[in-house]
């Protein structure tokens, strides 16, 4: 028997496969596909204090092996999560995470005070790295004041697993990691998207509303695992990869750079399965290998 | 209805104009096709591009086990779908989406249907018509194209109903888009619309103007057709909502055209 358990903080995974943030909906979405019990946990898309409606048409961009996304964090609001979301997540057998963000502070401290008092919901992932948004979001992530004084002030109110979402577009991603840790965060996940751009040539116009965008899918995947490396010689708590994953290999990867647990992200759109066949193949690795234990393949590449 | 992940078997292509192809597809395992209503699509996955391609179901034929598809070379996933071999596998998440009215007071016995499709957009009105001329309903197909070479399904929508046909340049039809169509001077008690945005708000405002309910079928650029990533999301009356999920028809009324 292999053991896949994973620890985050407090929060225990039945395995380290995960779904990121705004990939994978509420987890519903996905309930004709795919076991949501067979998974370590889900993340559901970014809560904020009220409704937001997101950006404009066109949200989205093919590109070269990824995607472009200007979503902008449409969601109905945390109350609307707590009273009409929650109740019909709440059972499945899986670590269920809130996605938290906020334009202010204050809107990230509501949010995770409401969360805080759900007994399903072991743990929220503040996410200071959206680069959709006008205020908040990455603007919080691209400086370790504006990064601590968030996770500073989520600490206070959220006694559970506290997860911080890095942004890459930043100059030294574990500057603003350590700072986190600092600031008493659980755990890091890292990658959110990286800021990008795509033109339509004929029109002569930004392929998204916005101009810019977040690139997703595996063309980041090595930056992502570059940066899962070096955060996860940089602190002392768990790291979360993701960036970039689409197979049960992609994932290892991610778990031998460092990373305890790991988000498979835009490969859901791709292959809605995909989630399931990491999880065989993270299994069927470790028999190969003869791991009885997946913590021991943590940061153990051989460089 | 539950959405499935199945591999398709590609059994036949059809090049039915420059760029559209009809291509016909049998699950490989043999397991019967699920339930697929008039309207709903599916997700084709392709190698040649990262995401999965949304195609609109053109026909079901359940007898024969064959799911039809009529897809146009919009791109690289299009292009690359559209010359592959009979006998490739391709793997297809469906049905997906919700559909055309096809039920209740508005389209019963004798009702009186216009359904009007541009170019590939034909493709869902095309087993719509089927569907709602199987309830009685009385129906007429309006379609148009830039030239007579680009109609598509013309003789086979007139095996099941009168076709009224429109081109731009006037090589076949009554000369002009689908808004000039003569079959406007009849009176309708439905209309049903799939084709280019500027086509499907031009027969919207027609449809308005008379007071006669219509449903369009849009086609918004999308990533996961689940409702996920929320992508593909049209401004409502309700506020941005999936077309994959919530469309992809919508009741003009609850649009902001």
């Amino acid at each position: 028997m292999v053991n896949l358990e994973v620890n985050v903080g407090e929060l225990k995974l039945k395995n380290p496969v995960m779904t990121a943030s705004g990939t994978f909906g509420y987890g519903t979405e996905f309930a004709d596909l795919i076991d949501l019990n067979r998974l370590g946990g889900f993340v559901v898309k970014g809560t904020t204090l009220n409704h937001r409606e997101g950006n404009d048409y066109p949200r989205m961009a093919e590109t070269p092996m990824g995607m472009l996304n200007a979503v902008g964090l449409q969601n109905k609001g945390v109350d609307y999560f707590i009273n009409h979301i929650y109740p019909e997540i709440k059972n499945v057998d899986s670590q269920i995470v809130v996605n938290v963000s906020g334009a202010s502070v204050s809107d990230y401290v509501a949010v995770a005070e409401k969360i805080a008092g759900l007994d399903a919901i072991n743990a929220i992932e503040v996410n200071i790295s959206c680069p959709n948004v006008k205020q908040g979001g990455m603007a919080f992530g691209t400086t370790t004041a504006g990064a601590s004084e968030v996770t500073r002030a989520i600490r206070k109110v959220y006694p559970k697993t506290l997860i911080v979402k890095l942004s890459p577009n930043v100059t030294d991603i574990t500057e603003i990691a350590r700072a986190v840790e600092a600031e008493g965060a659980d755990s890091v996940s890292l990658i959110n998207t990286l800021l990008g751009m795509a033109i339509d040539v004929e029109r002569r116009r930004p392929k998204l509303s916005t101009i810019t965008g977040g690139l997703s899918g595996p063309a980041v995947k090595p930056v992502a695992v570059r940066m899962v490396w070096q955060v996860a010689k940089a602190v002392k708590i768990p790291v979360i990869g993701l960036g970039g994953i689409a197979s049960g290999a992609d994932a290892l990867e991610f778990i031998l750079a460092g990373a305890t647990a790991i988000q498979v992200g835009t490969a859901n759109f791709i292959n809605p399965h995909v989630t399931m066949e990491i999880i065989d193949y993270m299994e069927g690795y470790c028999k190969r290998h003869n791991i009885s234990d997946i913590k021991e393949l943590i940061g153990a590449i051989n460089a | 209805m539950k959405k499935q992940l199945t591999d398709f078997i590609i059994r036949s292509t059809q090049k039915l104009t420059p760029s559209c192809s009809l291509l016909s597809l049998e699950p490989k395992d043999g397991s019967k096709l699920p339930e697929i209503l008039p309207g709903q699509f599916v997700e084709v996955a392709v190698d040649a591009v990262m995401l999965r391609r949304p195609i609109s179901v053109c026909d079901v034929d359940y007898s024969a086990n064959l799911l039809w598809l009529l897809v146009r070379n919009a791109g690289k996933g299009t292009a690359a779908l559209i010359s592959l071999p009979v006998g490739s596998t391709v793997n297809i998440l469906l049905p997906l989406g919700n559909g055309f009215t096809t039920e209740g007071s508005e389209v019963k016995t004798g009702a009186r249907l216009l359904l009007v499709g541009g170019g590939v957009g034909t493709a869902p009105l095309f087993y719509l018509g089927k569907k709602l001329k199987e309830n009685g309903a009385e129906i007429t197909f309006l379609t148009g194209a830039k030239t007579a070479a680009e109609l598509l399904l013309v003789k086979e929508m007139e095996a099941i109903a009168p076709v009224a046909v429109t081109t731009d340049d006037g090589s076949f039809g009554e000369k002009g888009f689908v808004v000039n169509s003569s079959v406007w001077n009849q009176s309708w008690d439905r209309v049903y619309c799939c084709g280019p945005a500027p086509m499907m708000k031009a027969v919207a405002a027609l449809a308005r103007n008379s007071s006669v309910p219509c449903e369009v079928s849009l086609e918004n650029m999308m990533a996961c057709g689940l409702g996920a990533c929320l992508c593909c999301v049209e401004k409502t009356v309700k506020g941005n909502v999936c077309v994959c999920s919530e469309g992809p028809v919508f009741n003009i009324n609850d649009l902001t055209w």
